[in-house]
């Protein structure tokens, strides 16, 4: 199983902090794809995507127990 | 506070981050002060709001140290970000970079600051008279120009 971590204008579209499913096996493109429309996340593809708190390329492939969030652009400062 | 980069809920005390950088071998230390704007484009701002992805802000911070440290190695770096609810000219982040020589706490200062806005996970959002929203960049210019991190800040 895993857990996907939203943040910022995401977390407010969906409406909730947090997602659980089971991404074993699948790319981070897969999940974001599948998350952006299970979830209408139109600006979904503006984030980065993290697993376990490192950033990930697209084609990183999810393991049980990863941690993935997605990253919208940041604003710190 | 001696955590050298932190992520914290209360008001930062400047003096705090100065000395934890401060040190015999130094003669200069400079300080970055990034503070809650009134104005933005004429727009009034009332509040501003922070979130984040705090263990993976303190690591990326953290990155940040050693990426200064490799490119100027006689760099000592602390680094403190605010998060929640900040007033105007309320301190939303402090950067002490102390060096032998001032050049080097300017170019890293600099330096710290820029990557904060491109890959350290903190948002900001704007609360105005007529609204609110989470801002993407503030700086007019996307992060990861590519589209993609670049391949230091990859798994």
């Amino acid at each position: 199983m895993n857990r996907i971590l939203l943040f910022a204008g995401l977390q407010e579209k969906a409406g909730q902090e947090s997602i659980e499913l089971d991404a074993v096996g699948k790319t981070v493109e897969e999940i974001k794809k599948k998350i952006g429309q299970q979830y209408q996340l139109d600006r979904l593809h503006e984030a980065m995507t993290a697993v376990n708190e490192e950033y990930a390329a697209h084609d990183y492939k999810i393991a049980d127990g990863d941690v993935i969030a997605f990253i919208p652009p940041v604003s710190g400062g | 506070m001696s955590k050298l980069f932190c992520i914290t809920d209360d008001p930062i005390s400047v003096e705090e981050v100065v000395q934890l950088v401060s040190r015999r071998e130094a003669g200069a230390i400079n300080t970055f002060i990034g503070t809650v704007r009134e104005f933005t484009y004429g727009k009034r701002t009332l509040h501003l709001e922070y979130q984040t992805y705090r263990s993976m802000a303190e690591k990326k911070l953290e990155q940040l140290g050693v990426e200064i440290e490799e490119r100027w190695p006689e760099a000592k770096t602390a680094i403190v970000h605010r998060v929640g609810r900040l007033d105007i000219e309320d301190v939303a982040v402090v950067i002490a970079v102390s060096t032998p020589h001032r050049a080097d706490s300017y170019e890293a200062s600099r330096y710290a600051i820029e990557r904060i806005k491109e890959m350290v996970p903190i948002w900001k959002k704007e609360h105005w008279e007529d609204g609110d929203a989470w801002i993407g960049d503030q700086t007019e210019t996307n992060p990861y120009p590519e589209g993609a991190p670049q391949k230091e800040d990859l798994k």
